[in-house]
């Protein structure tokens, strides 16, 4: 068995190559010199509370360090000292705010293998509905205000009234818009209304050509396109090494969606496909792809939500909740399938009534640790255009 | 590869350097390694034609109380797609863990997350600092006995 480390630079010499060596065309009378510039806590477009401390050599950027942490509020200290998981679940919903049901479900799913519970049919099929909405939900958003990032503020509109048709439907199904604390270990706060599955039929049908519509008015827009097309490739080998997951490893052409390799619920029921990167506007892996691999997987969302809502069977959606959480020492990692990526829990229990420990894998906060490895060697201003395309959300950055 | 199987594989080349593994009965099978091999063994791990643990899905900091702290590595292998979880103790008075740094780059915010919120030393770390809480924050604030400060910088520290 032959052990060495020379292998390691393999991959941290990917971006050897893209680094500015000297401004060509100038003489040796030019005296360079490296420039930091900040760019953020508050900046429109690093997307909440990031600072980037950006290493320029005039207009091209040496290195990029992200400085995090400005909105850390303890999640997992927090989660610790409940004195019940159930507690927990209002904490998960603000991971990530705007696809609150994608974070719960991940929590609740860990649970359940923990605790060993089947929760009922109708309750999957519920939870995958809600899921798949909120997928929709929050790439509505990341696409709406990727398009303001790079100047387009009309899409962001049309984007934000499509949203406010899922926002309904939760709205009348749990009573809450943003967060939900609709899916509990076991089960779910409240069943859906008598109308849910006409209304999501009529959304379906209704979003379709919506997203039709977001194609003409911004993914093939000349401008766009040019703005993002072969902007801020990442490689495959690269995301895999850094740990990325979700539409920014699909962005590099990298097949891989836990829905499919790693099912958890009852994904394995449903036909979709998982949409990749293919560089047709650009290079694979590039701003656009990731962009692109976004629009589709809203379709395929759509897919899902059209197949569960005719399969929805009835029943009793509080019936397998445990009056009391009591799980035996042990541990489990499980990982979900977020809109932002590998969403995982990796909960220890001692046996007593509080968690040991609930640590979260943030597919945010890894996938924000590639920037640095993007942005080496490409202009200032299309930083802006690589970190739009990974969509971070800073509550789940920093929870 | 079964869990069986990788610590068997594990045992035959790093020797003393695997302590014991629980496969059976647990949800995640995990093998116990040490804290100062944990680089060599993980390099095998990625790159070995039979592990190719390509991706490392979380790196947890734990506390287990009475003094001794741990990293707990989550391991998948996209290619084999089999997993397996790597554990190592240490104690707090020497809480010095080999980086994995250079072998998954992930590692690199995901040890300096440990290390701000446990205090685990991940030695090799090109970029040790903390990441989460500010930098001139004392303590650990993960550790089960952490207290907190009655005052940062000056300021009382409501609640």
């Amino acid at each position: 068995m032959d052990v060495t480390l020379q292998k390691e630079g393999a991959v941290a010499d990917v971006d050897a190559g893209r680094r500015p060596a000297t401004v060509p065309g100038l003489g040796r009378a030019l005296r360079a010199e490296e420039m930091v510039i900040n760019m953020g806590p508050q900046h429109p477009s690093t997307h909440g509370v990031l600072r980037l401390e950006l290493i320029v050599d005039g207009e091209i950027v040496v290195d990029a360090i992200p400085h995090i942490g400005y909105l850390h509020r303890c999640f997992e200290k927090h989660a610790e000292s409940m004195n019940n998981y159930q507690q927990v679940i209002p904490y998960v919903d603000r991971l990530d705010y705007v696809a609150a049901m994608s974070n719960e479900f991940g929590y609740v799913v860990a649970m359940e293998k923990l605790l060993k519970i089947q929760v009922p049919e109708r309750v999957e099929y519920i939870r995958v509905i809600m899921a798949e909405f909120s997928r929709i939900v929050s790439h509505l958003i990341a696409l709406g205000t990727y398009g303001i990032d790079m100047g387009a503020y009309t899409p962001f509109l049309y984007c934000m009234r499509d949203r406010e048709h899922v926002l309904d439907i939760f709205e009348e199904t749990c009573g809450a818009r943003l967060l939900y604390n609709y899916m509990w270990v076991g089960g779910l706060s409240h069943d859906v209304k008598p109308n849910f599955q006409d209304k999501t039929r009529d959304f379906c049908k209704y979003f379709r050509p919506k997203i039709a519509e977001l194609n003409e008015l911004l993914s093939y827009n000349k401008i766009f396109k040019e703005r993002t097309a072969g902007v801020g490739v990442l490689p495959p080998e690269v995301a895999i090494n850094y740990g990325a997951s979700g539409p920014v490893l699909r962005g590099s052409g990298v097949k891989w969606d836990l829905r499919k390799n790693d099912p958890y619920s009852i994904y394995n029921r449903f036909a979709f496909d998982i949409p990749v990167g293919m560089g047709i506007k650009g290079r694979v892996g590039d701003s656009w792809d990731r962009y692109m691999v976004r629009v589709h997987e809203m379709e395929q969302s759509v897919n899902i939500i059209e197949q569960a809502v005719e399969q929805l069977p009835a029943g009793d959606v509080q019936s397998a909740i445990p009056k009391r959480i009591r799980p035996e020492p042990g541990e489990v990692y499980v990982r979900t399938e977020t809109p932002k990526g590998e969403l995982g829990f990796y909960i220890v229990s001692d046996g007593t009534a509080s968690p040991y420990r609930v640590k979260v894998r943030p597919p945010c906060f890894v996938n924000l640790s590639t920037v640095p490895a993007i942005c080496r060697g490409s202009m200032i201003a299309d930083v802006v255009a690589i970190l739009g395309s990974i969509d971070i959300v800073l509550g789940e950055v920093d929870r | 590869m079964i869990a069986q199987e990788i610590h068997e594989t594990l045992k035959g080349t790093f020797g003393d350097a695997i302590f014991e593994a629980k496969v059976d009965g647990v949800l995640d099978p995990w093998i116990r390694v040490a804290p100062d091999r944990v680089r060599d063994i993980s390099l095998f791990l990625r790159d070995d034609g039979r592990m190719l643990f390509d991706s490392l899905m979380l790196l947890t900091g734990m506390d287990y109380t009475k003094g001794r702290l741990g990293v707990v590595y989550h391991l998948y292998s996209m290619k084999w797609n089999h997993r397996i979880v790597l554990k190592t103790e240490v104690t707090v008075d020497q809480p010095h863990v080999q980086s994995t740094e250079a072998i998954w780059k992930t590692a690199n915010w995901q040890e300096r997350e440990a290390f701000d919120m446990i205090g685990v030393v991940f030695d090799g770390h090109p970029d040790l600092r903390r990441i989460l809480m500010p930098d001139d924050w004392e303590g650990y604030p993960l550790r089960k006995d952490f207290q907190v400060p009655e005052f940062y910088n000056g300021m009382k520290v409501p609640y």
